[in-house]
This record gives structure tokens, sequence and C-alpha cells, in this order.
């Protein structure tokens, strides 16, 4: 499984905690044609993924492929408290799936 | 060249265990995640599979922000912000696209309706937000316009 593909910077103010969060994926939509051979390249992307904080789930995604390369998401959750794990899993339409970590500063 | 017995065995048992997991884990993951919704080519049919309905109501709660100008389809951000109380869902669909749904996003107790991601759009066309809150349907459109496309290529 590859690792690694999400960058997260998550803060909390007052009484919310904001995330924001980058994948680096190519989100192959499935509508793009080879230059070379002229055929459809195959569609690739992330289709959910799971943000959990203290075993609770806070978001949830469901995604298509018309959804940008480097897929960018930002939402507000309460209750998180500087120094607590986020726990984010996502899955590629191939079923090819990564769990990583990130800290609330 | 000979291939020792135990490697043999090893390699099976690994290979065999990692089939397994990729198997079983989207299965559970992906529960979620309706094809049927994502793969239509309606933007009514989409949100009939992913909501159960389309009958939406305009509503001045459900806020939509988009640029009225996407100088590059490929990445158009977008904003979905609601006042609505009990909200469960808001969904992005983008009309013109191939498959107009682009995005469900859960919104479980404890988190805002406040939302940000980046779309492609391959022409100038509708964008609606569509916000699920006891269960009816709110929405929010805008018109976008695109100089380039972003889907194709």
């Amino acid at each position: 499984m590859a690792n690694g593909i999400l960058k997260v910077k998550a803060k909390t103010a007052g009484s919310a905690t904001s995330v924001k969060m980058m994948a680096k994926h190519i989100m192959e939509s499935g509508q793009r044609k080879d230059k070379k051979s002229g055929e459809l390249i195959p569609a690739l992307f992330l289709q959910n993924l799971v943000v959990k904080h203290a075993d609770k789930v806070v978001f949830e995604a469901n995604l298509g492929p018309s959804i940008s390369k480097n897929p960018y998401f930002a939402f507000k959750f309460e209750g998180g408290a500087s120094g607590d794990e986020l726990v984010l899993t996502w899955t590629e339409n191939s079923g090819k799936s990564g769990t990583e970590t990130a800290a609330i500063k | 060249m000979s291939i020792d017995r135990r490697s043999i065995v090893k390699v099976i048992a690994v290979g065999g265990a990692l089939m397994g997991a990729s198997v079983l884990m989207p299965r559970i993951a992906l529960a979620a995640w309706s094809k049927e919704a994502f793969e239509a080519k309606e933007q009514t049919a989409a949100m009939k599979a992913l909501l159960g309905s389309d009958a939406l109501e305009e509503s001045t709660e459900v806020n939509l922000k988009a640029p009225d100008i996407a100088e590059n389809g490929a990445v158009v951000p977008i904003t979905v912000v609601s006042t609505l109380s009990g909200v469960e869902s808001m969904s992005i669909f983008v009309e013109g696209n191939p498959s107009p749904l682009s995005a469900e996003f859960i919104i479980p107790a404890g988190t805002q309706a406040d939302v940000s991601t980046r779309v492609r759009m391959g022409k100038t066309t509708k964008v609606t937000a569509v916000v699920k809150a006891n269960g009816k349907l709110y929405s929010a459109s805008k018109e976008v316009k695109v100089t380039i496309g972003g889907c194709g290529g």
C-alpha cells in the first residue's frame, strides 16, 4: 500500500477545528485519451475519504472522477483539541486503500 | 534453477493474504459509494440514485460559492455552506459533465455544514449544491463559465 499521499493542516480555534487536506493523486477521469495510441486511459481516482477523530467519523466524502487532480478538501468540526490525532482513510476505485494520521495543531 | 519448496509456500501464503485483504477491505469501505449515482449521465438520474429524489427546494440557506468565470476548468474551487439545521449530506453536481455527480460529503453531527473542494468542469454549465437536511433536499445553483475545459485532453 502506498502510504503518505495526504497533506493535512488541522488547527483548533475556539470550539471549532478546521481541517484542510490535499491528496497527491492523479484523479484520472477516464475521459482522457492516450496521445500515442488514441485509446482511453482508464479512470483511476479516489473514491472515498473518511476522517475520524477519537474514533468518531467527523467527515466522509464519496468522490467521482470529476474532482480535480490532487484533490483538496476543507471542513470544520467541533470537539477537536490541539494535539489530538486525526485518522484519515482513503480508498481508490482500484480497491487500493491507505490509512494515515495527522495531529491537530 | 531450483526454487526450494519453503519459499514457494511463503509466496503463496503472502499472496493469498494480500488478495484476501484487497478483496474484502474495499467492500467495507465502499459500502456508501453509489456506483449508479456516480456513473449516471443525467443529473436528475444521478440525484435520484444518490438522494432518492430530484425534488429540490431552492433555498437561501444554502450558499454555493463558485467563480463566475473559471479560466481553467480542471480546477474550479467550490465551497458549500449551509445555515440549515440537521444537515446530513451535501452534494455537488456539475450538469454538463459526462457524469454530473462530483462529490457527496457526509456531515455527521458536530461537523459544520461548510465544505470546500475543487472540481473539474468540461464546459460552461450550471453547478448545483444539494443539501440534505431533515430528510428534505435544498439547493443552490450557479452558472460557471469555463474558458478551457478540464475533462478531456
